[in-house]
């Protein structure tokens, strides 16, 4: 059924139609729609028999998610930014022990300074954590990223994490095509549990493991994402045949068939760079995009054969490794390893701040050029971040960094003295 | 077969189960009982926990007829039961992390009730307990546990109190006594050991959340605790039994004194015995015979520092005086034998 409503609420019926047996509920923007539609949804009893805590703690959150999905329950959660960083104990050990869970994480950025708005900060953090990591482009793929990732999860017994923009996907309102329940139940099978707490049949979860076995398991942790960069594209072809629709999978590639530059990106500004990608094809730049929709497990074949013939990668990501530089641009380098192609990163739209298409053809455009520095802040102000290194090196005092640069600039900052 | 009790014998601790009727013996008197955490594990000799968990689970295996799913936090109990690729466990168990024992029993309750929602029963059969040691669930473990309390979720917790970390190698935690010695509270300076003045009742604060059912319990009265375990499990929502667990290692006390140790902990009124429905105190264990607390205290190298030339008999005096307080407070003492 078409609609058109808002990302939160998309995500939350798609879910519901997932038939969930478990939500745990602790509110942080911008995840918290989501969550509010659910709970709206049980209590009004249009999705029953579901039970949704409403929690202390993100930490607890993931806790009660452990415990339901390990006692065999089908269990949902929701959260982003400091929601993600404080319950991080839980995500690991929800990964170790092989529990389906789903997660929506609604990207955004990580304080201090505190920092409400998008970027992949969070998620990214997590990458090493066990869980797949599935990045939506737009508000129809984060809907039908929910319902494949319970698949996913269920089959491979491992979380699922579907991450999707905070505020430029969660609150955007977006026509959808909503799935029928039927249509759901027929794409999703009812859980079975690899391992479940019964007391008809006793097992004991989590024991301690010490050297003699802990690198087999890790490794069979690894083998396991491996074995699911196979099942990804699957599940995305099965939901193709049900749904009718192209969702998921690992790469999605665009316009880059001929491309001598392409640009790699995740989730929701790979819409803008398709636009970006238009207009320089206009004026004769051969140039594409590359959609990274798996980002763990890396699609580390799948990356190298749309780089292979290119000359040039330029890794456009909402985060980045301070000390280093990119994180996504490590992983596409390895991917690369004994390709020669000019790589480039430009870390842009971090807590935040907008990427427009002016930008991104600036920026492309230098990049064609091969003016472009390896490490790129997209849009960086450096006359306020020259400023504030003069004033450090000037003065001993200079006091809360924010403060000092919204003062700098003039913005809304109170002034204290 | 069952002996007479004689008069001289009620009431003291001499009372074996083969003196009681069939119907009073404990549940591990019972050839029955399901050995739920069974022989083999690798806690210390003289373990109040391990006794502590074996009273308590066994007893809620029976009054759930086996239907019992069990969440542990991290610390001795789990490490001492479930070395790879053994358990100790009988009963379904689950170890997931230090600080989240209550929360991941309120997600099997969860699901649970889901399930006997779709099997289209009133409430679930099988039942959820969650247990840690006192750092498990008055430290790390206490907004988990607070959430549990207040959502009312159909969880006994049981806390192992045996006053520290003893796992990570004898720290203070917030249920270490005052003066009591510690890795992180060193018998050194005009004031040693654990300061007055710090740390928190849990059970108290259990009571306060209005809960169904909260009680506290030692190793040191067998049929009490089963008891009180039985009770717990009669009722729905949150519950709560606080059990005093002596540990031989940390307290640096003898291992066959770790029942005597328990025993005094409560006859000293160190120790409050004492049960509270929704949110009101509904009864306490009596002190028969009061005990000075230097008694339970020189049993324990971890008050050795009060005691010998220096000695800090003003330092005894406070504690005896938290005795006293709590004797008052709770009422622990009858009338014609008040201190």
């Amino acid at each position: 059924m078409i609609k058109q409503i808002e990302g939160s609420q998309a995500v939350a019926e798609a879910v519901a139609l997932c038939r969930p047996e478990v939500i745990c509920a602790y509110p942080i923007s911008p995840q918290t729609h989501i969550v509010e539609g659910l709970g709206a949804l049980v209590k009004s009893g249009e999705l029953v028999p579901c039970e949704f805590l409403n929690v202390e703690s993100e930490f607890a959150a993931m806790s009660v998610a452990i415990g339901s999905s390990a006692a065999g329950a089908r269990t949902y959660t929701a959260t982003a930014s400091q929601g993600l960083l404080f319950m991080v104990e839980a995500v690991y050990n929800a990964s170790g022990l092989g529990l389906p869970i789903v997660m929506t994480v609604a990207n955004r950025a990580i304080g201090a300074p505190i920092n409400i708005w998008n970027d992949h900060s969070d998620s990214m953090s997590q990458r090493d954590c066990g869980w797949i990591q599935l990045f939506a482009e737009s508000n129809q793929e984060a809907l039908d990223l929910h319902i494949q990732a319970f698949k996913l999860a269920e089959e491979m017994s491992m979380p699922v994490m579907v991450c999707m923009d905070g505020f430029i996907l969660t609150h955007a309102y977006e026509q959808v095509d909503m799935p029928e329940q039927a249509q759901v139940d027929a794409f999703l099978p009812p859980y079975e549990p690899r391992q479940v707490l019964d007391p008809a049949d006793p097992v004991s979860i989590g024991a301690m493991v010490g050297p003699e076995a802990f690198m087999e398991v890790r490794y069979l942790a690894h083998a396991k994402q491996t074995m699911a960069l196979d099942r990804i594209p699957e599940i995305a072809d099965e939901f193709k045949e049900v749904f009718g629709r192209d969702a998921g999978g690992l790469v999605r590639g665009y316009r880059i068939d001929d491309a001598e530059t392409i640009v790699v990106a995740l989730g929701s500004v790979v819409g803008t760079l398709e636009e970006t990608i238009d207009t320089l094809r206009a004026e004769g730049v051969k140039i594409g995009v590359l959609s990274i929709r798996c980002f763990r497990p890396f699609p580390m074949a799948a990356v190298r054969a749309a780089l292979a013939r290119t000359a040039r990668v330029v890794v456009l990501e909402k985060s980045f490794s301070v000390g280093l530089g990119g994180i996504v641009s490590t992983d596409v380098r390895l991917a690369m390893v004994r390709i020669h192609v000019r790589g480039y990163t430009v870390v842009a739209g971090l807590g935040g701040r907008p990427i427009t298409q002016d930008s991104l053809l600036r920026v492309l455009r230098l990049a064609v050029a091969d003016e472009l520095k390896n490490l790129t802040f997209l849009d960086l102000d450096w006359d306020i971040v020259n400023r504030h290194l003069a004033r450090e090196a000037a003065s001993r005092h200079t006091g809360p960094l924010p403060e000092a640069l919204l003062r700098d600039i003039g913005a809304s900052a109170p002034r204290n003295r | 077969m069952t002996q007479p009790i004689k008069f001289y014998q009620t009431g003291t601790f001499t009372v074996g189960n083969r003196l009681l009727p069939e119907d009073k013996r404990t549940v591990q008197s019972s050839i029955a009982r399901d050995n739920s955490l069974n022989s083999g594990h690798r806690a210390c000799q003289g373990c109040g926990e391990a006794l502590g968990a074996r009273y308590a689970v066994d007893a809620a295996m029976r009054a759930t007829e086996g239907q019992l799913i069990a969440a542990n936090a991290t610390g001795c109990l789990e490490v001492f039961s479930t070395p790879y690729p053994e358990t100790s466990w009988q009963l379904p168990w689950i170890h997931s992390l230090f600080g989240n024992a209550a929360a991941v029993g309120s997600g099997i309750a969860a699901a649970l009730k889901v399930k006997a929602a779709k099997a289209g029963l009133p409430e679930a059969v099988t039942r959820v307990i969650a247990q840690g040691g006192d750092g498990g669930t008055t430290d790390i473990g206490f907004g988990c546990l607070s959430g549990m309390f207040e959502r009312n979720d159909d969880v006994l917790y049981i806390c192992y109190d045996n006053e520290g970390y003893m796992n990570t190698g004898v720290q203070r935690s917030s249920a270490t006594p005052p003066a009591a010695r510690t890795a992180t509270t060193q018998p050194l300076g005009p004031e040693p050991g654990a300061e007055f003045g710090k740390g928190k009742n849990v059970p108290l604060i259990a009571v306060a959340h209005e809960i169904p059912y909260v009680a506290t319990a030692t190793v040191a009265d067998l049929h009490d605790l089963e008891a009180k375990v039985e009770k717990a499990m009669s009722l729905r929502g949150a519950r709560y039994l606080h059990v005093f667990v002596p540990c031989p290692l940390g307290w640096g006390a003898a291992s066959c004194d770790t029942i005597r140790l328990a025993r005094l902990a409560r006859e000293t009124g160190l120790f409050p015995v004492f049960e509270a429905e929704d949110g009101e105190i509904t009864a306490v264990t009596k002190i028969r015979r009061p005990v000075p607390v230097d008694e339970y205290l020189r049993l324990q190298k971890r008050y050795a520092h009060l005691f010998g030339a220096k000695g800090h008999p003003e330092t005894i005096a406070r504690i005896q005086a938290m005795a006293d307080k709590n004797i008052k407070r709770f009422g622990l003492l009858d009338v014609e034998g008040a201190a």
